[in-house]
C-alpha cells in the first residue's frame, strides 16, 4: 500500500503572469522565459537575486537546459529543476517547487513555461518529438498531434456514443471565456455551426478541435505564506496534487489517463470532493482530451463524458465553469506554455486576477495536465487542486 | 471498393513533371530492424527471448522485463483494427501530394498497438485486418494493413501501390530476352500487366527456342542491345531512359572457372565486362532519366532489378571468376540503390542459387527453374520488396550467411 502523500502547510503560489501570446515571433524561447521571469519578480516586488529557485519548462529551448539558461537569465538558485512533461509541466513544477519551499530547499521558487514560434517550428519538432515518433507515428502521414488525438476521438466517438455536438459544446464555450482575455489569439465569437462546419482536418477533428501553436510564456512564484503577506502579494494555497506516467500500458488505446490512477488520493489529500470544485482548468489542446479529464477526475464515470456534457454549461457563468481563460483552444498553445495555463489561471481566478471573466465564487480549483504523446499516447498526467487563501490583502 | 487501375492517358507534354519526394526517412538504428526485415518481404518485431513478449516501436529493452535478449521474430500481422483517421492535413511535403491519407491504429494479437497504413477496402473498425512490413517510398519498412482476406483489385489501392512495383501498366525493359531465363521473364512481366516491354536481344547468328515466338506478345518490341557496347547503350538511354517505368538487367555471362583451371583473363574479363561494366553502363545511360520521373503520377520509373547470383554473397569457387563479378556488381547495385533513393526508385537484388540452365549442367539438383525465377522476380516487384532469395537453395544460402558468414564459405569450398 502506497504512502498517502501530506499536504503541503504553508506552501503558497502567488503571481501569475502571462507574457503576450503571438501566433509568431522571432524572439527566442530563452527571451519567453526571460519575460515570464521579469513579470514575476515585478510582481513580487523582489530582486532576481531574491529568487532562491527556478524551475523551467520549454520545448524550443535547445541546445540548452534550465542549467544553461541560468546564466541567460543572471539567477542563482540553489534549487533547480527541468520539467519536460509538455502539457503537465504546470501542475508538476507547482509540486516539485512546494515540496522545496516546504522541506526548506528553497523560499522563493519562480516557475516559467515559455516557447517561441516560427513558422517552421511546430513541423520541425514533430519529426524529432521523440524516437517512437521518428520511427513510428512521423513516417506515417505526418500529421503530427492531430492524427493522435483522431484515432483517440474516433474510437471515443464510436464506442461511447459521443457527437461531434458534444465536443463543439465545449469549444464554443471556452471561446465565450476567450473573448474577455485579451491575450487570447482567438478574438471572434464562435458558432456551433461554424464548428460544426469548418474545414476537416484529420476526420473526425475539424478546424476548431485543434489548437493552435503560439508563442508565449507562463509564470508563478511558489513560497510560503508568511513570505507571500511579507511582500504583500495575493496567493493561493495548494490542497494536493497528483502525477503520473505511462500509466495503463497494457490498454490497447488510451481511453483514460493516469489521473484514474490517483484521482483518490487528489480528494482525500484535499479532504474535498468533486462537488467542491469551482472550476476546471483543464488540458485541452483537443476536446476529446477534456472529455476523458472529466471521467478521470470523478465528475462522471467512463463514457458518461457525452451525458455530462449535455447536461451542463461550461462558460465562465455556467454550472462547470470550464478553463475560464478560454484553455489552449481558444488562447493557442505556446509550447510548454500550454501547459501552464491552466495553472497561472487558477491562481488568477482565486486571487480575483482574472485574465477574463471572474468565475463567481471560485474558492476552490481543479487543474489537470496531461503531455507527451511520445508513441500513441499522451504519457504524463498530473492534477492540483488549489483553493483560495484566507484574509488575503 | 478499390477501384481496378485503367491505362494511364498518354503524358499531357505542357504540365510540368512532379519533382519526386520521399515520406519521412530518419529512423532510429534499432528502428532500422523492422525495414532490415521488409527488405527482404517479412514482417518482423521484436520478442523477448526470456519473457516471450512482443513489443513495438523498437526499443533496446524488453519493456515486459528489461531483458536485452531480444530476437526480431516474424509475425502472422494478424489484428483487429480499432480506430481510425482520414487525414487532409500533413506537415510533410509527400503526404501533402498524397492527400487524403487513411491510417488506422491495429491491435495485433501478438500484443501490441501500431500506427499503420491503411488499404482503402478495410471496413470500419473494428474489423479484422493483416498487418504487413512494407518499403515505402524511402526505402524504409512501414506497416501497412490490408483487409483479412483478398478482395478484387486490392493491388491497386492507392496507398498500397506506392509501396509496391507492380508491373501493371508500366513500361519495362528487360536487357537480354534471348537465355531461357530472359524469356520467361519477358512472358512473366507480360503476364503481370505491363504495357510495353522492350526486349534487347544481341548476336543475331543465334536464334535460341521460343525467342522467335516473343514477338507474338503484343506488348514486346524487339530492341538491339548489347550491354559491352557503350556507345549503343548510351544512345538507347537518351531514346528510352525517360519512358522505362521497370529496368529489368538480366543480362549476364556465366562460365565455370576458378583460377587454376584455366590460364589468362580473357574470361574473368568478360564476366566483368557484362556482369559488372555492363551494369554500370547501362546505370550511367538510363538512370539520369529514370531518376527524374520517380514521382511521374500513377506509372511512375519505379524499379530497377538486377538479377545476380546467390554466389555474390560467398565465392563459388568451381565458378570462382563468375562469383567474383557477381560480387563486384552486388556491390555497385548498392551504390546505384543509394543515389537512387532520393528519386524514390527503387534497386531490386536478386540472388538466386544455380538456375536450371547449360551453364550449371555440373550442379546437382535442386536448381531453380528460369520460369520459377522469372515469377519470384514479378512477385517481388509486387510486393516491393528489395533483395530476394529465390528458390530453396538460394534461401538455404543466404540463411547460412546470416547465420555465420564463414559456414558458408567453408561448404561452398568444399564444393
Amino acid at each position: 500500500m502506497a504512502r498517502v502523500p501530506s499536504g503541503y502547510g504553508d506552501v503558497v503560489i502567488a503571481c501569475p503572469v502571462t507574457v503576450d501570446y503571438v501566433r509568431y515571433t522571432n524572439r527566442s524561447a530563452h527571451w519567453f522565459l526571460a519575460q515570464a521571469l521579469r513579470g514575476v519578480i515585478h510582481q513580487a516586488g523582489i530582486e532576481l537575486t531574491d529568487i532562491d529557485g527556478l524551475c523551467v519548462s520549454s520545448f524550443q529551448l535547445v541546445p540548452d537546459t534550465a542549467v544553461g539558461l541560468t546564466q541567460h537569465l543572471g539567477v542563482s538558485p540553489r534549487w533547480l529543476d527541468h520539467i519536460p512533461m509538455g502539457g503537465a509541466c504546470g501542475a508538476v513544477a507547482l509540486r516539485r517547487a512546494a515540496r522545496a519551499v516546504q522541506m526548506g530547499d528553497a523560499e522563493i521558487v519562480a516557475c516559467i513555461s515559455g516557447d517561441t514560434n516560427h513558422v517552421d517550428t511546430f513541423r520541425n519538432m514533430l519529426g524529432s518529438f521523440s524516437q517512437y515518433a521518428q520511427d513510428a507515428v512521423y513516417p506515417y502521414g505526418s500529421g503530427g498531434p492531430n492524427a493522435s488525438f483522431a484515432f483517440l476521438t474516433s474510437y471515443y466517438m464510436h464506442n461511447y456514443g459521443a457527437k461531434r455536438e458534444d465536443f463543439g459544446k465545449l469549444c464554443v464555450a471556452q471561446r465565450t471565456n476567450a473573448l474577455a482575455n485579451p491575450n487570447a489569439l482567438f478574438k471572434k465569437p464562435l458558432t456551433l455551426d461554424e464548428y460544426m462546419n469548418a474545414r476537416v482536418i484529420a476526420e473526425p477533428l475539424y478546424l476548431f478541435d485543434c489548437v493552435m501553436p503560439c508563442a508565449g510564456g507562463e509564470g508563478f512564484l511558489v513560497t510560503t505564506e508568511a513570505h507571500a503577506r511579507a511582500l504583500n502579494l495575493p496567493y493561493a494555497k495548494i490542497l494536493s496534487t497528483i502525477e503520473r506516467h505511462n500509466a495503463f500500458p497494457e490498454d490497447p488505446i488510451q481511453m483514460r489517463g493516469g489521473w484514474a490512477m490517483d484521482v483518490d488520493d487528489l480528494y482525500a489529500v484535499a479532504g474535498a470532493r468533486p462537488d467542491d470544485v469551482d472550476f476546471f482548468c483543464t488540458y485541452d489542446d483537443y476536446p476529446i482530451i477534456n472529455a476523458m479529464q472529466i471521467e478521470d477526475l470523478g465528475f462522471c464515470d467512463k463514457g458518461e463524458g457525452p451525458e455530462f456534457i449535455r447536461a451542463h454549461e461550461f462558460a465562465w457563468d455556467g454550472d462547470f465553469p470550464m478553463n475560464p481563460s478560454g484553455g489552449q483552444l481558444s488562447v493557442g498553445q505556446a509550447g510548454a506554455a500550454g501547459g501552464y495555463l491552466g495553472t497561472v489561471e487558477a491562481i488568477r481566478q482565486l486571487t480575483n486576477k482574472p485574465s477574463g471573466n471572474q468565475v463567481p465564487d471560485a474558492s476552490i480549483g481543479l487543474v489537470s495536465g496531461f503531455g507527451m504523446i511520445n508513441y500513441d499516447r499522451g504519457l504524463c498526467t498530473a492534477a492540483a487542486l488549489l483553493s483560495r487563501g484566507s484574509e488575503q490583502p | 471498393m478499390t477501384e481496378p487501375l485503367t491505362r494511364p492517358k498518354r503524358k499531357n507534354p505542357i504540365l510540368r513533371t512532379r519533382q519526386p519526394i520521399l515520406p519521412p526517412w530518419t529512423r532510429s538504428r534499432v528502428g532500422l530492424g523492422l525495414t532490415a526485415a521488409a527488405a527482404i518481404g517479412r514482417f518482423e518485431l521484436q520478442q523477448c527471448d526470456e519473457c516471450g513478449a512482443v513489443q513495438y516501436p523498437p526499443r533496446e529493452m524488453c519493456s515486459s522485463c528489461l531483458s536485452s535478449e531480444l530476437t526480431w521474430t516474424e509475425q502472422s500481422g494478424a489484428g483487429e483494427l480499432i480506430s481510425e483517421t482520414l487525414l487532409h492535413h500533413s506537415h510533410d511535403l509527400y503526404f501533402r501530394e498524397r492527400m487524403p491519407w487513411r491510417l488506422g491504429l491495429v491491435k495485433l494479437d501478438e500484443g501490441p498497438s501500431v500506427v499503420a497504413h491503411l488499404h482503402g477496402d478495410i471496413e470500419a473498425p473494428p474489423a479484422r485486418v493483416i498487418v504487413g512490413a512494407r518499403l515505402d517510398r524511402a526505402g524504409r519498412g512501414a506497416l501497412i494493413a490490408t483487409p483479412g482476406e483478398e478482395v478484387p483489385n486490392m493491388a491497386d489501392d492507392k496507398q498500397l501501390r506506392e509501396m509496391t512495383c507492380d508491373p501493371k501498366f508500366r513500361k519495362v525493359l528487360i536487357t537480354d530476352g534471348k537465355s531461357e531465363f530472359g524469356q520467361a521473364m519477358v512472358r512473366e512481366i507480360a503476364a503481370a500487366g505491363a504495357s510495353l516491354i522492350w526486349v534487347g536481344h544481341t548476336e543475331p547468328w543465334k536464334q535460341p527456342a521460343g525467342f522467335a515466338e516473343l514477338a507474338d506478345i503484343p506488348e514486346v518490341e524487339l530492341i538491339p542491345l548489347d550491354v559491352t557496347n557503350a556507345r549503343q547503350i548510351d544512345e538507347l538511354g537518351g531514346a528510352l531512359g525517360n519512358r522505362v517505368d521497370i529496368f529489368i538487367n538480366t543480362a549476364q555471362v556465366h562460365r565455370t572457372h576458378g583460377i587454376a583451371d584455366r590460364q589468362g583473363t580473357d574470361i574473368a574479363r568478360l564476366e566483368m565486362d557484362v556482369n559488372y561494366l555492363g551494369l554500370l553502363r547501362l546505370a550511367q545511360a538510363f538512370g539520369p532519366a529514370m531518376k527524374a520521373r520517380g514521382a511521374d503520377g500513377q506509372n511512375s520509373a519505379v524499379a530497377w532489378v538486377n538479377v545476380l547470383s546467390a554466389f555474390a554473397l560467398s565465392n563459388y569457387p568451381s565458378h570462382g571468376t563468375f562469383s567474383a563479378s557477381q560480387a563486384a556488381a552486388l556491390s555497385l547495385s548498392q551504390c546505384l540503390r543509394s543515389e537512387f533513393k532520393p528519386f524514390a526508385v527503387r534497386v531490386l537484388n536478386i540472388f538466386p542459387g544455380p538456375v536450371d540452365d547449360d551453364w550449371n549442367q555440373m550442379i546437382p539438383p535442386p536448381k531453380i527453374a528460369p520460369e520459377r525465377l522469372a515469377r519470384d522476380i514479378v512477385g517481388a516487384l509486387k510486393d516491393g520488396i528489395e533483395d530476394l532469395y529465390p528458390g530453396d537453395v538460394a534461401k538455404e544460402y543466404y540463411s547460412l550467411f546470416r547465420e555465420n558468414p564463414k559456414i558458408l564459405e567453408k561448404e561452398l569450398a568444399d564444393g
